[in-house]
């Protein structure tokens, strides 16, 4: 009971609020005030999402998930989860974007290494408060003890999974907007249903807190996936990876260029349609997607550069992801049969 | 007495509140510190950047509204992005309102400083610099205002971008002005937008000199209703070195002016002096498109008086011999297509290449002497440039 009555009294001094489960155990409640409230909180333990400053337990009503395609950060592993403040919840909108009630928060640890060298490099949260989302990056301590706001954002000596040794960047509050934004308003991108497995959101709906499982949930292939088909996939990976700025409203709205999963006009998508502003992003090549070549296509070019000014994302990797320049590839070179 | 104090109440309260200054010098901790103070801004804050060289790793980013970034001149605060590592941009500005002054950019990988859908932008006395001079490595656009509405553009310089120095895309209600655009291979470009207006720059030693473009394919289409008007566009004659595949990659060496689909525009008190292919050109669309919103015919191009010397004299056109000999040794200084409907005053010297389908590029050409008819009427210049109290920013 020492320890317990110990761990109490810490946690009160930070300022957490803890309620004694049926168990006896403590049970810490997220933090609303700093969720829902003004300014920039400094430290990510302030919000009490995880039931430890090293943010690996999270707390009441704080929910991991996976997505079925994730976005490609330089191999690092992410560790999601969503909060759902208590009365509210989850509301489905066909198979896109999940709609947070006011008070929810989306939580994304950025980590490199396997097992106990694991190292978290970066936790960036998306709060929605009720003048809209906010989205805050935070950079963890070589202690691994605190996560302090980074609104400038900042960059970490990284070795990647594949061994490359890389300057990786945090992002800034502005960059994190800049993927994260429909018609300059700041807006979740990853917890779309069809983006969801059907067994998760299922749990949240038997749990009260998701109001039904939609249509189209969990549509989207795992990109990486050799049984869906090469189309499947390489539009789940460019609907994942590109569509949040490659979208009517979206940052690259100007190019044209419309790589969401629901676009079906070839044009749009890249199909024969010439460069708008790519400058030397087009490497010298005429369209985005020549079908059958893909050494003609824009597309593959950028995606398979690390050089700023021309590789795509613009954004979140210093490296190449491999594989996916290999499924563009194979996509590209499919519409030419 | 009463009736004084209730004004100056009224006055207080439409001051900003507590509009703020910051100031940023330059040394260790630059870029942190100078994106938090642009993230920190509240509206109606000044952000000084001190004299220096500011050495930055990453494109800025502003997204506050009502924000003025001011340096020490655009010789004093260089921000120095040679050994810049992510982003495609110098500085991104994506809020209303934003004041952009007095300070330099030098090589950016990607843009100098894109403003997209940031209405009501100024940039005064700004200079984005590739110092390496021409070079298809270097970055596309050094200014490029896109998707906006109100967009005031005065005293900048732009030199070595590898499309355009000074890139107006997709907005309404611009004035591009007392600027400089060097060596880049369009100097200032207009592209899908409506109600700009372009006079008293210099524009010289680009591949083309100032081009007003409309684009099929893209969200914003109808280009028009411009004024291309009292500018130096001298001797524009570096080789095209735009990376192939850009729409600026087929623009011709040594060309002054160049209107490409577009409706109402007017060029006129223009100096045009050493274009060796044309110091005018209005033409078609060259490509084939599938767009049914996008009309690719240049209609109500009007070319005033302007000032010609020497010009189409070395053309980079097929053909080129055959043609100065026929016209004597150099080309009259308009060259129309003889697609859409131009419009000349009667002293005009001009040929027309006669093409009879869009398409085709300068293809299928049956050139002869230009024979347009005179303006029907006073063009109409009510809405064309920047709204005017953007000038009391500057």
């Amino acid at each position: 009971m020492r320890g317990i009555g110990l761990l109490f009294a810490a946690l009160s001094a930070l300022g957490l609020s803890v309620v004694a489960q049926a168990t006896g155990a403590p049970k810490i409640m997220v933090n609303d005030a700093k969720v829902q409230g003004e300014g920039f909180p400094r430290v990510l333990a302030e919000y009490a999402f995880f039931q430890d400053g090293g943010a690996r337990e999270p707390s009441d009503r704080v929910h991991a998930y996976e997505l079925n395609t994730p976005l490609f950060s330089d191999g690092a592993e992410k560790l999601r989860y969503i909060y759902v403040p208590e009365g509210a919840k989850l509301d489905a909108d066909g198979d896109g974007l999940l709609q947070f009630p006011v008070g929810s928060a989306i939580i994304k640890t950025f980590a490199f290494g396997e097992g106990e060298d694991q190292r978290y490099i970066e936790t960036r949260v998306l709060l929605h408060r009720a003048d809209g989302w906010l989205a805050l990056p935070y950079r963890w301590n070589e202690e691994q003890t605190e996560a302090r706001l980074a609104l400038a954002g900042g960059r970490v000596p990284i070795t990647t999974p594949s061994g490359e040794k890389i300057s990786y960047r945090i992002p800034n509050k502005n960059q994190c907007k800049a993927c994260h934004s429909v018609d300059g308003e700041v807006i979740p991108i990853g917890p779309k249903a069809r983006n969801l497995s059907a067994e998760w959101l299922s749990e949240m709906h038997d749990s009260g807190r998701l109001d039904a499982v939609p249509e189209g949930a969990n549509a989207l292939p795992k990109w990486s996936d050799a049984s869906a088909s090469t189309d499947r996939r390489a539009r789940a990976y460019l609907d994942v990876n590109c569509a949040h700025c490659h979208r009517p409203g979206g940052g690259a709205s100007n190019s044209g260029l419309d790589l969401s999963w629901e676009q079906t006009d070839a044009f749009a998508i890249g199909i024969n349609k010439p460069p708008v502003a790519a400058g030397r992003g087009a490497g010298g090549l005429l369209v985005s997607i020549e079908p059958g070549k893909p050494d003609k296509s824009i597309l593959v070019h950028r995606m398979n550069s690390d050089e700023p000014g021309v590789a795509m994302p613009e954004l979140g990797r210093s490296t190449i992801d491999h594989e996916a320049v290999k499924l563009m590839r194979d996509w590209i070179a499919e519409m030419g049969e | 007495m009463i009736r004084i104090s209730f004004a100056t109440a009224l006055l207080a309260s439409a001051a900003p509140a507590l509009a703020e200054t910051h100031t940023i010098s330059p040394g260790e901790g630059a870029q942190e510190r100078l994106q938090e103070a642009l993230i920190l801004a509240e509206p109606g804050d000044e952000i000084v950047l001190k004299a220096g060289r500011y050495t930055l790793t990453d494109g800025l980013s502003l997204d506050i509204d009502g924000v003025t970034v001011r340096g020490a001149g655009m010789d004093g605060t260089v921000l120095d992005f040679t050994t810049q590592a992510g982003s495609g941009e110098g500085l991104l500005v994506t809020s209303d309102n934003v004041t952009l002054r007095d300070f330099a950019l030098e090589n950016p990988k990607g843009d100098g400083i894109k403003s997209k859908g940031a209405d009501n932008i100024v940039y005064y006395r700004v200079r984005v610099t590739w110092t390496n001079g021409p070079d298809a490595g270097n970055g596309a656009y050094a200014i490029y205002p896109v998707e906006s509405t109100g967009v005031l553009i005065d005293g900048v310089k732009v030199t070595g971008a590898s499309d355009a120095g000074i890139y107006v895309g997709q907005s309404n209600r611009i004035t591009v002005r007392n600027s400089i655009a060097e060596a880049n291979v369009a100097g200032i470009e207009i592209e899908n937008s409506r109600n700009a207006l372009v006079e008293h720059n210099v524009a010289t030693r680009n591949t083309g000199g100032i081009l007003v473009f409309d684009l099929p394919g893209l969200p914003v289409m109808g280009g028009g209703n411009v004024i291309i008007a009292n500018n130096l566009v001298v001797s524009n004659d570096t080789p095209n070195f735009a990376p192939p595949g850009n729409i600026v990659a087929g623009v011709r060496r040594g060309t002054g002016i160049m209107v490409m689909a577009n409706d109402s525009v007017l060029i006129e008190d223009n100096i045009l002096h050493n274009n060796p292919t044309a110091p005018i050109m209005v033409i078609a669309y060259t490509l084939q498109y599938d767009d049914e919103r996008y009309n690719p015919l240049p209609r109500g191009v009007v070319v005033g008086a302007n000032n010609y010397g020497i010009g189409g004299d070395d053309p980079q056109l097929d053909g080129a011999e055959m043609l100065l000999a026929a016209f004597g040794g150099a080309l009259p200084p308009v060259m129309w297509d003889g697609l859409g409907s131009l419009y000349t005053t009667p002293d005009t010297a001009g040929w027309s290449l006669n093409l009879t389908e869009q398409g085709k590029g300068l293809s299928g050409a049956n050139p002869s002497p230009l024979n347009a008819p005179a303006p029907e009427a006073e063009f109409d210049r009510s809405e064309i440039g920047a709204p005017a109290e953007l000038d009391a920013r500057i």
